[in-house]
């Protein structure tokens, strides 16, 4: 995956706690519960759609966690070394450069 | 012109101002540019986290997200929203999150601008690279042409009666045997407003390049956020307010059924949309835009806020389509939905003119770097590739691009003025994704499987390309026995891209393990990420 737990000790507990969640929240997508309910929150809002939109903001509360608990931080020095394959393929095609 | 006339056409005039701003972008955004082609395929990998963020929203919602929306919310209901919205809000940011943020940091350390460049070292294919670009180009066109017929006919509608002596359409004869003017009469046609989106595209990503096209997607995100949530309230106001709005769709005949999914929408087909979002791992163009990102850290925001902002902009546009269904029943042009909404609700010129910027904007905002991406892959990954990197200079380089940029203008332009009365396009844009969401294994493979070899790639790619063009000929482009309907074509009530899909990871991983690996030097360049982290 993406992330990485804390230097040195493998995944971090956070990760397996982010994806729990994942799973959590890719389950109860499917709310079939309100499958024909045609009830409208605050008079306007059909329940299956407010029950998404929620879905959405939860969705949105799982990424905050995962970038506070989960972030591949470690990425930024790998993307930063020389390139074996840029190098090979003549000058000006190091790290950050275009190779075209 | 008489006060009338004028007042008319404020909208147009509203309309004409935004585009004129958009130019005006390009010229600015052009004054910024270094002259080196990694500025104008890549932005010098300089793009902030609140640049990232607008551009990759702008980008990822489309024709699609508004003018298809509320259409398809007219026609199905509010399944549309759970089906498309909040499947793309976990999904997309998942694929962010564990793929984006990985071939940003491939393409930062190995110098990658396109796809093609990083699958073909990935898997030490040469064909590979050759393989995939039509591949991409074939998929994409129906994105753009999602764009263009959504530009034209959402012009048409929002237009109509402006210009009864110039565009004229004749009137409608009944079933009864009378007649009735064209609702649409005096508008400006598909083929003109297509035409005008297209060249206004097309000058700001030719002088700006990808700078051009973030900074006009960053305004542009602003603006049909902004216009969204204009043309709601304004609608909303004129139906009574949103208790009225909503009293008035249980009411309906014909709305109050799509206040639920029942019979609107089937569970396994519900269920199977969750493979299209998967999509975003493969558009080439949200590559391109990932690997403007000057860090990783730029993709944080990205992450965490697209959720929310899918919602902000889906949740108003399927409200709208439901009170659609109410106000006008069956038998509207489900493309033409949102611009007879705000045509006959919003009776100020000023903001129905508002809010067709917007819808604009978000169709623009998709396109710019779809044409761009399209002029990179094609410059880098064949005339680039095929006569050597030291043949041409930056200048030569950018021109190719801009040529090869004109050319699919053309070709888009020309489909979509052939197809503008045929094809819907919520349906086409499905299509679109379905096909990118089939190559997520490879993608997945190349980032995390070292066992994935160059033979299982092709084999996924061929299996894509041979079932999507089978499904999609059979559903889009082959003539209809008479009485058929217009319903999406399921499989076991399932969508299409579920086949797809499976059928592209059994061929990667049963041709992967029939044949030789990659070279442990290879692997060395892509595979060597420490297990665990720095401290954050």
């Amino acid at each position: 995956m993406a992330g990485s737990g804390r230097s040195g000790q493998g995944p971090g507990a956070g990760r397996y706690w982010i994806w729990g969640f994942f799973l959590v929240l890719f389950v109860f997508h499917h709310d079939f519960w309100w499958w024909g309910d045609r009830t409208l929150v605050w008079g306007f809002l059909p329940i299956g759609l407010a029950y998404h939109a929620g879905f959405s903001v939860a969705a949105g509360a799982l990424w905050a966690l995962a970038a506070r608990y989960d972030w591949p931080a470690h990425i930024e020095e790998w993307a930063d070394q020389p390139s074996r394959l840029a190098a090979a393929d003549g000058p000006g095609a190091g790290a950050g450069e275009v190779r075209s | 012109m008489t006060p009338e006339a004028a007042a008319s056409a404020l909208p147009l005039i509203v309309i004409a101002g935004y585009l004129g701003l958009l130019v005006l972008l390009g010229l600015v955004s052009s004054r910024f540019f270094k002259g080196t082609s990694a500025d104008y395929f890549v932005v010098s990998r300089s793009v902030g986290p609140f640049l990232l963020l607008m551009s990759i929203f702008g980008t990822t919602m489309t024709g699609f997200a508004m003018v298809g929306s509320t259409g398809k919310a007219y026609t199905i209901g509010i399944g549309v929203y759970g089906m498309m919205a909040s499947w793309s809000g976990l999904i997309h940011s998942a694929v962010f999150f564990v793929i984006g943020i990985r071939l940003w940091a491939m393409g930062k350390r190995h110098g990658y601008v396109t796809q093609c460049q990083y699958f073909r070292d990935r898997f030490e294919s040469p064909a590979l690279g050759y393989l995939l670009f039509p591949v991409l180009v074939l998929l994409v066109i129906p994105y753009l042409l999602v764009g263009v017929i959504a530009a034209g006919k959402f012009l048409h509608s929002t237009t109509a009666g402006m210009f009864p002596s110039v565009f004229p359409l004749p009137e409608l004869v009944l079933a009864d045997g009378t007649t009735r003017p064209h609702p649409l009469s005096g508008g400006v046609p598909p083929w003109l407003g297509g035409l005008v989106i297209c060249l206004i595209v097309l000058f700001y990503v030719f002088f700006g390049g990808l700078r051009g096209a973030v900074w006009a997607n960053t305004f542009q995100t602003l603006v049909f956020l902004g216009a969204g949530l204009i043309a709601f309230v304004l609608i909303s106001s004129r139906l009574g307010g949103l208790s009225e709005a909503g009293r008035m769709v249980a009411e309906s005949e014909f709305g109050a059924s799509r206040l639920a999914r029942a019979g609107m929408v089937g569970h396994l087909q519900f269920f199977s949309y969750c493979l299209v979002p998967l999509s975003v791992g493969m558009f080439p163009h949200l590559f391109q835009h990932w690997l403007t990102a000057k860090s990783a850290k730029s993709f944080r925001l990205t992450v965490v806020a697209h959720p929310i902002f899918i919602m902000l902009l889906w949740v108003p546009c399927i409200l709208v389509g439901l009170w659609a269904s109410a106000k006008f029943g069956a038998g509207v042009n489900p493309n033409a939905v949102l611009g007879r909404m705000v045509g006959e609700l919003v009776h100020s010129p000023i903001l129905t003119g508002l809010v067709g910027a917007g819808v604009l904007a978000a169709i623009m905002s998709s396109l710019d770097s779809q044409f761009m991406c399209l002029g990179t892959m094609f410059t880098n990954d064949i005339v680039v590739r095929r006569f050597g990197r030291h043949r041409f200079n930056d200048r030569e380089k950018i021109l190719l691009a801009r040529g090869f940029i004109l050319f699919v203008v053309a070709v888009t332009y020309a489909l979509a003025v052939y197809l503008k009365d045929s094809a819907h396009v919520f349906d086409l844009g499905v299509w679109c994704f379905s096909g990118f969401a089939a190559l997520f294994p490879l993608v997945w493979a190349a980032v995390y499987w070292r066992r994935a070899t160059r033979a299982g790639a092709i084999a996924s790619l061929l299996t894509t390309i041979g079932v999507w063009g089978v499904l999609f000929y059979r559903d889009i482009l082959a003539v209809k026995p008479a009485g058929a309907g217009d319903e999406e074509l399921l499989i076991a009530g399932m969508m299409p891209v579920t086949f797809i899909f499976a059928a592209a990871a059994v061929a990667l991983v049963v041709v992967s393990w029939l044949t030789r690996p990659p070279r442990p030097e290879t692997l060395e360049q892509f595979f060597d990420l420490p297990a665990a982290g720095a401290e954050r």
